[in-house]
Protein backbone atom coordinates (compact mmCIF):
# COMPACT_ATOMS: atom_id res chain seq x y z
CA UNK A 1 0.00 0.00 0.00
CA UNK A 2 1.43 3.38 -0.83
CA UNK A 3 2.17 6.05 2.13
CA UNK A 4 0.37 9.49 2.13
CA UNK A 5 2.98 12.38 0.99
CA UNK A 6 2.27 13.32 4.76
CA UNK A 7 3.69 10.56 5.44
CA UNK A 8 6.45 10.06 2.82
CA UNK A 9 7.39 13.99 4.17
CA UNK A 10 7.31 14.65 0.32
CA UNK A 11 7.41 18.30 -0.14
CA UNK A 12 4.07 18.51 -2.12
CA UNK A 13 2.24 17.12 1.43
CA UNK A 14 3.35 21.44 2.22
CA UNK A 15 0.45 23.31 0.25
CA UNK A 16 2.79 26.44 -0.40
CA UNK A 17 5.21 24.30 -2.75
CA UNK A 18 2.13 23.22 -4.49
CA UNK A 19 0.73 26.45 -4.81
CA UNK A 20 4.33 27.36 -6.36
CA UNK A 21 4.29 25.17 -8.56
CA UNK A 22 0.78 25.77 -10.14
CA UNK A 23 2.21 29.40 -10.30
CA UNK A 24 5.48 29.49 -11.44
CA UNK A 25 5.05 25.98 -12.90
CA UNK A 26 7.67 23.59 -14.59
CA UNK A 27 6.78 25.05 -18.06
CA UNK A 28 9.55 24.98 -20.93
CA UNK A 29 6.75 25.85 -23.91
CA UNK A 30 6.24 29.23 -22.03
CA UNK A 31 3.44 31.02 -19.75
CA UNK A 32 0.30 29.98 -18.98
CA UNK A 33 -2.20 32.95 -18.46
CA UNK A 34 -3.13 33.20 -14.93
CA UNK A 35 -6.71 32.17 -14.14
CA UNK A 36 -7.89 35.25 -12.77
CA UNK A 37 -6.54 36.82 -16.41
CA UNK A 38 -8.81 34.47 -18.53
CA UNK A 39 -11.78 34.51 -16.48
CA UNK A 40 -11.38 38.38 -16.61
CA UNK A 41 -11.94 38.15 -20.58
CA UNK A 42 -15.51 37.53 -19.77
CA UNK A 43 -15.76 39.79 -16.83
CA UNK A 44 -16.21 36.96 -14.07
CA UNK A 45 -13.39 38.66 -12.35
CA UNK A 46 -14.10 38.84 -9.10
CA UNK A 47 -16.21 35.71 -8.44
CA UNK A 48 -18.33 36.35 -5.86
CA UNK A 49 -20.17 33.43 -3.97
CA UNK A 50 -24.09 33.55 -4.17
CA UNK A 51 -26.26 32.21 -1.34
CA UNK A 52 -25.11 28.76 0.29
CA UNK A 53 -26.88 25.90 -0.92
CA UNK A 54 -24.34 23.17 -0.50
CA UNK A 55 -22.58 22.43 2.83
CA UNK A 56 -19.80 20.19 2.36
CA UNK A 57 -18.18 19.12 5.30
CA UNK A 58 -14.97 17.32 5.64
CA UNK A 59 -15.18 14.54 8.88
CA UNK A 60 -11.45 13.63 8.22
CA UNK A 61 -8.52 12.45 6.11
CA UNK A 62 -8.53 9.07 7.53
CA UNK A 63 -9.19 6.33 4.72
CA UNK A 64 -8.88 2.48 4.39
CA UNK A 65 -7.78 3.53 0.92
CA UNK A 66 -4.94 5.11 -0.31
CA UNK A 67 -5.70 6.06 -4.19
CA UNK A 68 -3.05 7.42 -6.65
CA UNK A 69 -4.90 10.25 -7.74
CA UNK A 70 -6.60 11.78 -4.22
CA UNK A 71 -6.67 15.50 -4.16
CA UNK A 72 -7.02 14.43 -0.02
CA UNK A 73 -3.85 13.01 0.52
CA UNK A 74 -5.97 10.82 2.88
CA UNK A 75 -4.99 7.34 3.95
CA UNK A 76 -4.96 4.95 7.09
CA UNK A 77 -1.88 7.20 8.38
CA UNK A 78 -3.72 10.48 8.59
CA UNK A 79 -4.80 11.31 11.81
CA UNK A 80 -6.72 14.26 11.64
CA UNK A 81 -10.72 13.83 12.55
CA UNK A 82 -13.50 16.39 12.89
CA UNK A 83 -14.39 16.66 17.21
CA UNK A 84 -18.45 16.31 18.07
CA UNK A 85 -17.52 19.53 19.18
CA UNK A 86 -17.14 20.61 16.00
CA UNK A 87 -19.72 18.49 14.57
CA UNK A 88 -22.28 20.19 17.33
CA UNK A 89 -21.15 23.83 15.15
CA UNK A 90 -21.87 22.48 12.23
CA UNK A 91 -25.06 21.15 13.36
CA UNK A 92 -26.19 24.32 14.43
CA UNK A 93 -25.50 26.39 11.03
CA UNK A 94 -27.11 23.32 9.25
CA UNK A 95 -30.08 24.55 11.52
CA UNK A 96 -29.76 27.56 11.06
CA UNK A 97 -29.37 28.07 6.78
CA UNK A 98 -31.44 27.39 3.88
CA UNK A 99 -28.88 25.17 2.69
CA UNK A 100 -30.76 22.39 0.81
CA UNK A 101 -27.74 20.09 0.24
CA UNK A 102 -25.19 18.51 2.83
CA UNK A 103 -21.82 16.82 1.84
CA UNK A 104 -20.19 14.21 4.17
CA UNK A 105 -17.07 13.84 2.63
CA UNK A 106 -13.21 12.82 4.08
CA UNK A 107 -11.16 10.39 4.08
CA UNK A 108 -13.86 7.75 4.40
CA UNK A 109 -16.48 9.71 6.38
CA UNK A 110 -17.96 6.74 7.82
CA UNK A 111 -14.18 6.28 10.00
CA UNK A 112 -14.61 8.86 12.20
CA UNK A 113 -15.81 7.63 15.64
CA UNK A 114 -18.86 10.31 15.55
CA UNK A 115 -20.22 9.68 12.28
CA UNK A 116 -23.23 7.72 12.86
CA UNK A 117 -23.96 10.03 15.41
CA UNK A 118 -23.50 13.21 13.17
CA UNK A 119 -25.99 11.52 10.46
CA UNK A 120 -28.64 10.49 12.82
CA UNK A 121 -28.47 14.43 14.71
CA UNK A 122 -28.15 15.83 10.74
CA UNK A 123 -30.87 14.23 9.31
CA UNK A 124 -32.90 15.57 11.86
CA UNK A 125 -32.41 19.02 10.36
CA UNK A 126 -34.54 18.29 7.00
CA UNK A 127 -32.13 18.70 4.71
CA UNK A 128 -33.19 17.95 1.27
CA UNK A 129 -30.19 16.48 0.10
CA UNK A 130 -27.99 14.48 2.32
CA UNK A 131 -25.12 12.90 0.85
CA UNK A 132 -21.76 10.50 1.88
CA UNK A 133 -19.46 10.07 -0.25
CA UNK A 134 -18.21 6.91 0.64
CA UNK A 135 -15.63 4.98 -1.48
CA UNK A 136 -18.02 1.74 -0.95
CA UNK A 137 -14.95 -0.84 -0.04
CA UNK A 138 -15.15 0.80 3.71
CA UNK A 139 -18.43 -1.25 4.02
CA UNK A 140 -16.73 -4.68 3.48
CA UNK A 141 -13.78 -3.76 4.91
CA UNK A 142 -15.02 -4.68 8.45
CA UNK A 143 -17.78 -6.58 10.23
CA UNK A 144 -18.58 -2.91 11.87
CA UNK A 145 -19.13 -1.60 8.75
CA UNK A 146 -21.10 -4.18 6.89
CA UNK A 147 -24.66 -2.69 7.75
CA UNK A 148 -23.65 0.49 6.36
CA UNK A 149 -26.71 0.38 3.58
CA UNK A 150 -29.49 -0.81 5.94
CA UNK A 151 -27.61 2.55 8.07
CA UNK A 152 -28.26 4.70 5.12
CA UNK A 153 -31.42 3.60 4.10
CA UNK A 154 -32.88 4.39 7.73
CA UNK A 155 -31.94 8.29 7.19
CA UNK A 156 -32.49 7.98 3.45
CA UNK A 157 -28.93 9.11 2.81
CA UNK A 158 -28.22 10.00 -0.70
CA UNK A 159 -25.05 7.76 -1.53
CA UNK A 160 -22.52 9.05 -3.82
CA UNK A 161 -18.97 6.75 -4.73
CA UNK A 162 -16.08 6.40 -6.78
CA UNK A 163 -15.88 4.01 -9.35
CA UNK A 164 -13.35 5.13 -11.63
CA UNK A 165 -13.64 1.88 -14.25
CA UNK A 166 -16.18 -1.01 -14.98
CA UNK A 167 -13.13 -3.35 -15.20
CA UNK A 168 -11.12 -4.61 -12.39
CA UNK A 169 -7.58 -3.53 -13.78
CA UNK A 170 -7.97 0.08 -14.09
CA UNK A 171 -9.76 0.15 -11.02
CA UNK A 172 -7.27 -1.69 -8.83
CA UNK A 173 -4.82 0.18 -10.41
CA UNK A 174 -5.61 3.70 -9.49
CA UNK A 175 -7.51 2.97 -5.90
CA UNK A 176 -5.40 -0.29 -4.80
CA UNK A 177 -5.44 -3.87 -4.99
CA UNK A 178 -8.57 -6.02 -4.24
CA UNK A 179 -10.50 -2.58 -4.58
CA UNK A 180 -12.42 -3.34 -7.27
CA UNK A 181 -14.03 -6.97 -6.42
CA UNK A 182 -15.03 -5.33 -3.07
CA UNK A 183 -16.63 -2.38 -4.17
CA UNK A 184 -18.38 -4.50 -6.56
CA UNK A 185 -19.71 -6.88 -3.46
CA UNK A 186 -20.75 -3.18 -1.81
CA UNK A 187 -22.62 -2.48 -4.63
CA UNK A 188 -24.42 -5.15 -4.40
CA UNK A 189 -25.06 -4.65 -0.77
CA UNK A 190 -26.44 -1.65 -1.91
CA UNK A 191 -28.64 -2.73 -4.36
CA UNK A 192 -29.85 -5.44 -2.32
CA UNK A 193 -32.19 -2.71 0.22
CA UNK A 194 -32.86 -0.87 -2.72
CA UNK A 195 -30.22 1.75 -3.03
CA UNK A 196 -29.60 2.51 -7.21
CA UNK A 197 -32.28 0.86 -8.14
CA UNK A 198 -34.11 2.08 -11.43
CA UNK A 199 -37.64 2.76 -9.24
CA UNK A 200 -36.18 3.11 -6.23
CA UNK A 201 -35.79 6.67 -4.30
CA UNK A 202 -32.74 5.68 -2.44
CA UNK A 203 -30.11 7.37 -4.79
CA UNK A 204 -26.78 5.73 -5.12
CA UNK A 205 -24.82 7.53 -7.53
CA UNK A 206 -20.96 7.06 -9.28
CA UNK A 207 -18.03 9.42 -9.34
CA UNK A 208 -15.92 8.98 -12.52
CA UNK A 209 -12.62 10.11 -12.88
CA UNK A 210 -9.91 9.58 -15.60
CA UNK A 211 -7.27 7.45 -14.20
CA UNK A 212 -4.55 9.17 -15.67
CA UNK A 213 -3.29 12.32 -17.41
CA UNK A 214 -6.04 13.01 -19.63
CA UNK A 215 -9.65 15.04 -19.24
CA UNK A 216 -13.01 12.87 -18.86
CA UNK A 217 -15.47 12.00 -21.77
CA UNK A 218 -18.78 12.94 -21.94
CA UNK A 219 -20.92 12.93 -19.05
CA UNK A 220 -23.88 11.17 -20.55
CA UNK A 221 -21.78 8.72 -22.68
CA UNK A 222 -19.66 7.33 -19.97
CA UNK A 223 -22.93 6.58 -17.91
CA UNK A 224 -23.94 4.43 -20.76
CA UNK A 225 -21.25 2.49 -20.87
CA UNK A 226 -20.98 2.29 -16.95
CA UNK A 227 -24.90 0.95 -16.86
CA UNK A 228 -24.33 -1.55 -19.64
CA UNK A 229 -21.23 -2.93 -18.60
CA UNK A 230 -21.78 -2.78 -14.68
CA UNK A 231 -25.38 -4.63 -15.66
CA UNK A 232 -24.05 -7.47 -18.01
CA UNK A 233 -21.63 -7.99 -15.89
CA UNK A 234 -22.73 -7.91 -12.41
CA UNK A 235 -26.71 -6.86 -12.53
CA UNK A 236 -25.46 -3.75 -10.63
CA UNK A 237 -27.48 -0.89 -10.56
CA UNK A 238 -26.53 3.13 -9.98
CA UNK A 239 -28.62 6.39 -10.82
CA UNK A 240 -26.27 8.95 -12.10
CA UNK A 241 -22.61 9.17 -12.79
CA UNK A 242 -20.48 12.23 -12.07
CA UNK A 243 -17.85 12.62 -14.55
CA UNK A 244 -14.51 14.52 -12.60
CA UNK A 245 -11.85 16.10 -13.69
CA UNK A 246 -8.46 15.46 -11.62
CA UNK A 247 -7.49 18.58 -10.22
CA UNK A 248 -3.16 19.28 -10.41
CA UNK A 249 -2.79 18.65 -6.45
CA UNK A 250 -1.90 16.80 -4.19
CA UNK A 251 -0.93 12.93 -4.70
CA UNK A 252 -2.40 13.79 -8.34
CA UNK A 253 -0.05 16.40 -8.95
CA UNK A 254 2.67 14.20 -7.68
CA UNK A 255 1.65 11.84 -10.52
CA UNK A 256 1.87 14.56 -12.72
CA UNK A 257 5.09 15.97 -12.12
CA UNK A 258 6.95 12.04 -11.34
CA UNK A 259 4.89 10.86 -14.80
CA UNK A 260 6.25 13.88 -16.54
CA UNK A 261 2.46 15.04 -17.43
CA UNK A 262 2.26 17.92 -15.26
CA UNK A 263 3.11 19.99 -18.01
CA UNK A 264 1.31 18.94 -20.80
CA UNK A 265 -1.98 18.68 -18.34
CA UNK A 266 -2.15 21.62 -17.60
CA UNK A 267 -1.97 23.01 -21.83
CA UNK A 268 -4.79 20.25 -22.03
CA UNK A 269 -6.93 22.33 -19.31
CA UNK A 270 -5.87 25.55 -20.39
CA UNK A 271 -6.83 24.50 -23.69
CA UNK A 272 -10.29 23.10 -22.68
CA UNK A 273 -10.92 26.35 -21.08
CA UNK A 274 -14.92 26.80 -21.37
CA UNK A 275 -15.91 30.20 -20.30
CA UNK A 276 -19.28 28.84 -19.84
CA UNK A 277 -18.17 26.29 -17.04
CA UNK A 278 -17.19 29.48 -15.02
CA UNK A 279 -20.62 30.75 -13.59
CA UNK A 280 -21.52 27.22 -12.38
CA UNK A 281 -18.35 26.53 -10.57
CA UNK A 282 -19.37 24.59 -7.16
CA UNK A 283 -17.37 27.30 -5.16
CA UNK A 284 -20.32 29.97 -6.18
CA UNK A 285 -23.05 27.75 -3.83
CA UNK A 286 -20.91 25.86 -1.65
CA UNK A 287 -18.68 26.14 1.23
CA UNK A 288 -16.36 23.56 2.33
CA UNK A 289 -15.81 23.20 6.15
CA UNK A 290 -12.35 21.36 7.27
CA UNK A 291 -12.18 18.87 9.95
CA UNK A 292 -11.07 21.29 12.34
CA UNK A 293 -14.04 24.08 11.53
CA UNK A 294 -12.16 26.11 9.35
CA UNK A 295 -14.13 27.71 5.99
CA UNK A 296 -13.14 27.27 2.21
CA UNK A 297 -14.94 27.97 -0.58
CA UNK A 298 -14.39 24.02 -1.90
CA UNK A 299 -12.87 20.79 -0.80
CA UNK A 300 -9.78 21.84 -3.24
CA UNK A 301 -8.97 25.10 -1.87
CA UNK A 302 -9.35 23.72 1.77
CA UNK A 303 -6.38 20.74 0.85
CA UNK A 304 -4.15 24.17 -0.47
CA UNK A 305 -5.07 26.19 2.78
CA UNK A 306 -6.73 29.04 1.07
CA UNK A 307 -9.38 30.05 3.12
CA UNK A 308 -12.04 32.09 2.63
CA UNK A 309 -11.89 35.45 1.76
CA UNK A 310 -13.85 37.18 4.86
CA UNK A 311 -14.23 37.65 8.48
CA UNK A 312 -15.59 34.91 9.27
CA UNK A 313 -12.98 32.05 9.37
CA UNK A 314 -14.52 29.70 11.43
CA UNK A 315 -18.05 27.31 11.43
CA UNK A 316 -18.22 29.06 14.92
CA UNK A 317 -18.52 32.24 13.75
CA UNK A 318 -20.54 31.65 11.10
CA UNK A 319 -22.72 34.63 9.65
CA UNK A 320 -24.73 34.51 6.30
CA UNK A 321 -24.29 38.24 5.32
CA UNK A 322 -20.70 38.43 5.79
CA UNK A 323 -19.65 34.96 3.86
CA UNK A 324 -22.65 35.75 1.31
CA UNK A 325 -20.69 37.88 -1.36
CA UNK A 326 -17.36 37.18 -0.59
CA UNK A 327 -14.87 36.85 -3.41
CA UNK A 328 -14.19 33.31 -4.12
CA UNK A 329 -10.17 32.53 -3.52
CA UNK A 330 -8.79 31.00 -6.85
CA UNK A 331 -5.31 29.90 -8.58
CA UNK A 332 -4.29 28.12 -11.46
CA UNK A 333 -6.03 24.63 -10.21
CA UNK A 334 -9.24 25.97 -10.77
CA UNK A 335 -8.89 25.41 -14.65
CA UNK A 336 -9.80 21.37 -13.33
CA UNK A 337 -13.69 23.03 -12.44
CA UNK A 338 -13.65 24.66 -16.07
CA UNK A 339 -12.29 22.10 -18.47
CA UNK A 340 -14.43 20.69 -20.63
CA UNK A 341 -17.99 20.62 -19.80
CA UNK A 342 -17.06 21.92 -16.48
CA UNK A 343 -16.46 20.01 -13.09
CA UNK A 344 -18.15 19.97 -9.73
CA UNK A 345 -18.59 17.53 -6.89
CA UNK A 346 -21.61 17.04 -8.82
CA UNK A 347 -20.37 16.20 -12.14
CA UNK A 348 -20.21 17.75 -15.11
CA UNK A 349 -21.88 21.72 -14.89
CA UNK A 350 -22.78 22.30 -18.17
CA UNK B 1 13.04 23.51 -43.77
CA UNK B 2 12.45 22.11 -40.58
CA UNK B 3 14.73 18.93 -39.50
CA UNK B 4 11.57 16.84 -38.81
CA UNK B 5 8.46 16.21 -40.91
CA UNK B 6 5.81 15.63 -38.12
CA UNK B 7 5.73 17.43 -35.31
CA UNK B 8 2.63 16.94 -32.50
CA UNK B 9 1.90 20.59 -31.72
CA UNK B 10 0.81 20.53 -35.44
CA UNK B 11 -2.06 18.36 -34.71
CA UNK B 12 -3.65 20.78 -32.46
CA UNK B 13 -3.15 23.32 -36.21
CA UNK B 14 -5.79 20.77 -37.90
CA UNK B 15 -8.46 23.13 -38.29
CA UNK B 16 -6.15 26.24 -39.56
CA UNK B 17 -6.53 23.90 -43.01
CA UNK B 18 -9.79 25.93 -43.85
CA UNK B 19 -8.03 29.36 -43.59
CA UNK B 20 -7.02 28.60 -47.45
CA UNK B 21 -9.90 26.89 -48.62
CA UNK B 22 -12.76 28.08 -46.22
CA UNK B 23 -15.90 26.14 -48.01
CA UNK B 24 -14.25 22.72 -48.77
CA UNK B 25 -12.61 22.98 -44.85
CA UNK B 26 -15.79 23.62 -43.73
CA UNK B 27 -17.65 20.96 -45.86
CA UNK B 28 -15.04 18.42 -44.42
CA UNK B 29 -15.66 19.24 -40.75
CA UNK B 30 -18.84 19.39 -41.06
CA UNK B 31 -18.84 15.91 -42.30
CA UNK B 32 -16.33 14.70 -39.59
CA UNK B 33 -18.07 15.80 -37.04
CA UNK B 34 -21.46 14.02 -38.00
CA UNK B 35 -19.68 10.60 -38.73
CA UNK B 36 -18.68 10.56 -35.17
CA UNK B 37 -21.82 11.78 -33.73
CA UNK B 38 -24.05 8.10 -32.10
CA UNK B 39 -25.91 6.41 -34.64
CA UNK B 40 -25.99 3.00 -35.09
CA UNK B 41 -22.98 2.44 -33.73
CA UNK B 42 -22.26 4.11 -29.92
CA UNK B 43 -19.25 6.91 -30.45
CA UNK B 44 -17.33 4.40 -28.32
CA UNK B 45 -17.29 2.27 -31.13
CA UNK B 46 -16.36 4.99 -33.85
CA UNK B 47 -13.86 5.51 -31.72
CA UNK B 48 -12.11 2.63 -31.79
CA UNK B 49 -12.73 1.50 -35.24
CA UNK B 50 -10.88 5.24 -35.57
CA UNK B 51 -7.69 4.19 -33.70
CA UNK B 52 -7.66 0.87 -35.61
CA UNK B 53 -7.56 3.05 -39.20
CA UNK B 54 -5.10 4.88 -38.02
CA UNK B 55 -3.17 2.48 -37.46
CA UNK B 56 -3.54 1.23 -40.99
CA UNK B 57 -3.10 4.61 -42.64
CA UNK B 58 0.56 5.08 -40.19
CA UNK B 59 -1.11 8.67 -39.17
CA UNK B 60 0.94 9.49 -36.01
CA UNK B 61 -1.65 12.26 -35.73
CA UNK B 62 -5.00 10.27 -35.60
CA UNK B 63 -2.91 7.61 -33.52
CA UNK B 64 -2.01 10.38 -31.19
CA UNK B 65 -5.18 11.64 -31.29
CA UNK B 66 -8.17 8.42 -30.52
CA UNK B 67 -5.32 6.84 -27.97
CA UNK B 68 -6.13 10.09 -25.97
CA UNK B 69 -9.76 9.91 -27.00
CA UNK B 70 -10.00 5.76 -26.01
CA UNK B 71 -8.83 7.01 -22.36
CA UNK B 72 -11.41 9.61 -21.82
CA UNK B 73 -14.06 7.18 -22.92
CA UNK B 74 -12.71 4.61 -20.40
CA UNK B 75 -11.72 2.29 -23.38
CA UNK B 76 -8.84 -0.24 -21.94
CA UNK B 77 -5.59 -0.60 -23.51
CA UNK B 78 -6.16 -4.30 -24.09
CA UNK B 79 -9.97 -3.65 -26.05
CA UNK B 80 -6.89 -0.61 -27.97
CA UNK B 81 -4.58 -3.89 -28.60
CA UNK B 82 -7.50 -5.71 -29.73
CA UNK B 83 -9.00 -3.25 -32.25
CA UNK B 84 -5.53 -2.86 -33.39
CA UNK B 85 -4.70 -6.72 -34.08
CA UNK B 86 -7.65 -6.45 -36.40
CA UNK B 87 -6.28 -3.23 -38.36
CA UNK B 88 -3.05 -5.40 -38.66
CA UNK B 89 -4.98 -8.73 -39.52
CA UNK B 90 -7.09 -6.86 -42.42
CA UNK B 91 -3.85 -5.41 -43.56
CA UNK B 92 -1.76 -8.62 -43.25
CA UNK B 93 -4.87 -10.81 -45.15
CA UNK B 94 -5.09 -8.22 -47.70
CA UNK B 95 -1.78 -8.52 -48.73
CA UNK B 96 -1.98 -12.71 -48.72
CA UNK B 97 -5.21 -12.59 -50.82
CA UNK B 98 -2.94 -11.08 -53.10
CA UNK B 99 -1.13 -13.91 -53.09
CA UNK B 100 -4.30 -15.86 -55.28
CA UNK B 101 -3.76 -13.54 -58.04
CA UNK B 102 0.72 -14.48 -58.06
CA UNK B 103 -0.94 -18.44 -58.40
CA UNK B 104 -3.10 -17.44 -60.85
CA UNK B 105 -0.63 -15.93 -62.67
CA UNK B 106 2.11 -18.94 -62.04
CA UNK B 107 0.11 -21.30 -62.79
CA UNK B 108 -0.90 -19.94 -66.04
CA UNK B 109 2.47 -19.13 -67.33
CA UNK B 110 4.34 -22.29 -65.58
CA UNK B 111 4.22 -24.88 -66.97
S1 LIG C 1 -9.83 9.23 -3.16
FE1 LIG C 1 -11.32 8.85 -1.55
S2 LIG C 1 -11.15 6.65 -1.16
FE2 LIG C 1 -9.31 7.26 -2.23
S3 LIG C 1 -7.80 7.72 -0.65
FE3 LIG C 1 -8.82 9.65 -1.19
S4 LIG C 1 -10.47 9.85 0.26
FE4 LIG C 1 -9.82 7.71 0.32
S1 LIG D 1 -11.05 24.86 -7.47
FE1 LIG D 1 -13.03 25.01 -8.48
S2 LIG D 1 -14.50 25.10 -6.86
FE2 LIG D 1 -12.53 25.58 -5.94
S3 LIG D 1 -12.34 27.79 -6.04
FE3 LIG D 1 -11.44 27.02 -7.90
S4 LIG D 1 -13.12 27.05 -9.40
FE4 LIG D 1 -14.01 27.22 -7.38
Amino acid sequence: MIKSLHKRESALANSKRQLEILSNGIFQKGVLPTFKEKISETNEFPLKAKKLEILQINVGYMCNQVCSHCHVDAGPDRKEIMTRETMIQCLNVIKNTGAHTLDLTGGAPEMNPNFRWFVEEASKAGIKDFIVRSNLTIITANKKYNDLPEFFKKHNVHVVSSMPHWTRGKTDKQRGYGVFNASIEALKMLNAVGYGMPENKLRLDLVYNPSGAFLPSNQKSMEKDFKKALLEAFNIHFHNLFAITNLPISRFLDYLIASENYEDYMYALVEAYNPAAVANVMCTNTLSVSWDGYLYDCDFNQMLQLPVNSKVKHISDYNEDLLEGRNIVMSQHCYGCTAGAGSSCQGSVI
Amino acid sequence: MQKTYYDPADLKKFGKISEWNEELGAKFFDYYGKVFEEGALTEREKSLIALAVSHTIQCPYCIDAYTGDGLQRGITKEEMMEALHVAAAIRGGASLVHGVQMMNKVNKLDM
